[in-house]
């Protein structure tokens, strides 16, 4: 987890300097332009987003954005502050690949002669555990679900093929030590804050600073 | 039979909607704004405004409005208003146009966290998005420079928006809010319920319980301290907390620094207030920024201008940050312990656990270059011995003249930062400035707002010869409304500021600074304001004297040294340490 202690900090400073894929995941209100306001954080700082998914969340009129980003630690720990400063914004929290269990979601419209015709094509679509979704006389389309390196190794591999066409969804992540919002927004909900609301950033609290 | 009926269904329904209001929704946001205790608004009417300026009509006897020259003096002066007096800036404009000329103040509200609420008209809600008349996408526009925003398309929207707005605006650290209403939501017909004051909104945290934990490692550090040293900014100010942070101070024996939008927090006479810290800043806090061990900034948030390069800022320090916004704790320095919580609150904890202490050694360093300042620069400054008047020298002849008491509004350049490091305040609130944005033309409107949000005090507005040029229009407004603004132009005959980075790092390339001036004095008058102009140090005092016992507003030009430079400087790129004084 991204865990900070923050009396510590300037001697481990050196691990947190590299860039690396962060995935950030913010609860806020569904509310229109919300987005924008989001999304002005990144490119007020010339932040490229790489995949930006929004869905709803386990609970009712809380929506979750999924935001994938390539950035130091400080840079990301910085921007999770910036939005969660926006008003509708519940609670932001970001992690590392490892931290997270994730999935994006590819189709392939490929010509349906092409794997009638080649035993490779079929032989493919097994070895990526891809579906076919639709079938029809002229193409078929297949999708796969799965990182992004599996995904793509599929472009690669149909490319001979007759790709006619490939589109990926964006990321959509669980974090692994994440009980949900429910209980989160019991507290969010109540008139007087209580200590353990937001936790403490900027104590030594460990492994418990940006879980939940 | 049926007469009796209908008389006891109408009482009955009379008694039930004594609380609730059949109207328009422009009457029934200015209810709000009258429930919102909103007594003064400055604003600007347009087609997409009309119906709330025809209801606000009817409202005379209970909201003020000040008609503006432009919008943006509008923005500037509520900025003004509410700097002055705490309260929550109320502005009025149109759309499109109206709306635009409103981002530079929102900018400069968002940046300095000054509490407003502006309210636009928009097209009618179906006519969104066919680039109708006056139409703009204020929401989008002004996203990036607002604390929150939202646009109403429902009169029923109106008093829960309303009651959010000033709610966001003055609560957590303030910020501008703006409601953008469409005009058929504002002369839609309804019955509206009793207006509720909102005061939780679920997604909104404006401050955190405090926990003790932060304020005992906090203490901790402090009590520790050989050489510990306050950085202080607006948020004492915007905390309230003036007396709470005094205690504070009072009780370490700690000397303390203000940024210039902390400037009179405590009194500058105090004997722990050590002056300004930053590229103009005081001598003694820059150099000994980098020499103290534990350093309590409190609700500041190490702008570049205060820190100069970060990699040699206060590196040998521990450091301490008190803010109540979590996103400023660790963003440009980072804190050893971060105090996340209103200062009114955790202040008084923090003077509870710290221990009584007289850093009379430590205080003297400060002494020591304070000296070395007042040698070489100060002296020079306030009493020069050449033909050409000082900026300082008019600030001291304020000094002497009003005792500490005028609320001071500058606008941006040279004179701004002489008047921060030379003006003295006995009161808070009354440096009213520009300080993260830099807004060159801020200084007038923004003295009409002041003076309406503290009219009992003298109000100066000391604005170069160029800012002056940028919003000259509301002396128009001066006319008007007679807002007694004591208005002093400092000029020198060029973009002051810019000739001197110019001059110093741009091998005197002095491009395009050189700016001409009406005749103000004429310009004044042409608007029925006093004026005067002075050229000559014998006269000044005269003049100032003249300005500030005049009854209403008055302009005074003061003809001063064309190419005067303001020291100390921290160049830019340069660590508070390698501060020059000259």
């Amino acid at each position: 987890m991204s865990t900070e202690n923050t009396l510590e900090y300037k001697t481990t400073k050196a691990d947190f300097e590299g860039k690396q894929e962060y995935t950030i995941t913010v609860y806020a209100e569904n509310r229109i332009g919300l987005l924008n306001r989001i999304a002005i954080i990144f490119s007020k700082r010339k932040i490229n987003i790489e995949s930006l998914n929004t869905s709803p969340s386990e609970i009712d009129g809380i929506h979750r954005f999924n935001i994938v980003i390539q950035e130091s630690y400080e840079v990301v720990r910085k921007l999770a502050r910036q939005i969660e400063k926006q008003i509708e914004v519940l609670k932001v929290y970001f992690n590392t690949n490892d931290e997270i269990i994730w999935q994006e979601l590819a189709l392939y419209k490929v010509s349906t002669d092409e794997i009638a015709e080649r035993v490779t094509v079929e032989r493919l679509l097994r070895q990526y555990g891809a579906s076919a979704v639709v079938i029809r006389k002229d193409y078929t389309v297949f999708a796969v679900t799965g990182h992004r390196e599996e995904t793509d190794a599929l472009v690669k591999a149909l490319e001979p093929y007759e790709l006619i066409e490939f589109v990926r969804s964006a990321r959509v992540a669980i974090i692994k030590d994440s009980a949900g919002f429910h209980e989160k927004l019991k507290e969010f909900e109540a008139v007087e804050p209580g200590e353990e609301l937001v936790e403490n950033e900027f104590l030594d609290k460990g492994q418990k600073i940006f879980t939940m | 039979m049926e007469t009796a009926q209908e008389t006891i269904q109408q009482t009955g329904a009379k008694a039930e909607t004594s609380k609730t209001f059949k109207g328009t929704g422009s009457q029934v946001l200015l209810n709000g704004l009258i429930e919102e205790g909103v007594t003064t608004i400055f604003g600007y009417p347009g087609g997409a405004i009309m119906p709330i300026y025809d209801a606000l009509y009817d409202y005379a006897d209970k909201l003020e409005h000040i008609l503006v020259r432009h919008e943006q003096g509008g923005i500037h002066a509520a900025q003004g208003f509410a700097r002055a007096s705490g309260e929550v800036g109320v502005v009025f404009a149109t759309s499109g146009p109206g709306a635009t000329n409103l981002v530079t103040g929102l900018a400069d509200a968002q940046i300095d966290s000054t509490p407003l609420v502006c309210i636009t008209g928009q097209v009618f809600a179906h006519l969104l998005g066919t680039d109708a008349f006056q139409e703009t996408d204020v929401i989008n526009i002004t996203t990036p420079v607002t604390k929150w925003n939202y646009q109403v398309t429902d009169a029923k929207e109106i008093q829960e928006v309303l009651a959010k707005a000033f709610y966001i605006a003055k609560s957590g650290r303030p910020g501008p809010v703006l409601i953008d209403i469409t005009k058929n939501a504002q002369i839609q017909v309804e019955e509206f319920p009793e207006y509720i004051k909102c005061n939780h909104i679920r997604s909104y945290l404006p401050k955190p319980k405090v926990r003790i934990e932060y304020i005992e490692q906090a203490a901790e550090l402090i009590n520790s301290a050989k050489k510990p040293f306050i950085l202080f900014g607006q948020g004492v100010i915007l905390g309230k907390a003036e007396q709470e942070f005094k205690a504070f101070v009072e009780k370490t024996g700690i000397p303390a620094a203000w940024t210039i939008m902390g400037e009179g927090a405590i009194p500058t006479s105090h004997p722990l207030n050590v002056g300004m810290l930053g590229m103009h800043g005081n001598y003694g806090p820059n150099v000994l920024t980098n020499e103290c061990d534990v350093l309590i900034a409190i609700g500041m948030r190490f702008d570049d201008r205060v820190t100069g390069r970060l990699d040699k800022y206060a590196k040998q320090a521990k450091v301490v940050h008190l803010d109540i916004d979590p996103a400023e704790i660790d963003k440009n320095v980072k804190a050893d312990v971060g105090v996340w919580g209103d200062c009114k609150e955790t202040l008084p904890l923090l003077t509870n656990l710290v221990n009584e202490n007289k850093h009379e050694d430590w205080l003297a360093k400060f002494k020591e270059y304070n000296q070395q300042e007042i040698d070489q620069v100060i002296t020079p400054e306030l009493y020069p011995t050449g033909d050409e008047m000082t900026m300082g020298e008019v600030l001291r002849n304020i000094n002497e003249i009003c005792g500490g008491d005028a609320v001071i509004v500058t606008d941006v350049g040279q004179h701004q930062m002489v008047a921060c490091r030379y003006a003295k305040f006995n009161n808070t609130r009354s440096n009213i400035t520009s300080g993260g944005l830099g807004t060159m033309g801020f200084g007038l409107p923004a003295a009409i707002g002041a003076k309406y949000g503290a009219p009992d005090k003298t109000v100066i507005a000391i604005i170069g010869d160029g800012g002056f040029q940028m919003t000259p229009q509301e002396l128009g407004t001066i006319m008007q409304f007679g807002a007694a603004v004591k208005i002093l132009i400092l000029n020198n005959r060029f973009l002051g500021m810019v000739r001197q980075w110019q001059q110093l790092f741009h091998d005197k390339r002095y491009s395009f600074v050189n700016i001409t001036s009406p005749d103000f004095v004429a310009l004044a008058k042409s608007y029925y304001i006093e004026a005067a102009k002075v050229d000559e140090r014998a006269n000044l005092k005269a003049a100032l004297e003249t300005m500030i016992n005049h009854e209403g507003s008055y302009l005074l030009e003061v003809m001063v040294g064309r190419e005067n430079n303001v020291f100390p400087m921290v160049p830019q790129g340069m660590g508070v340490s390698e501060i020059r004084l000259k």
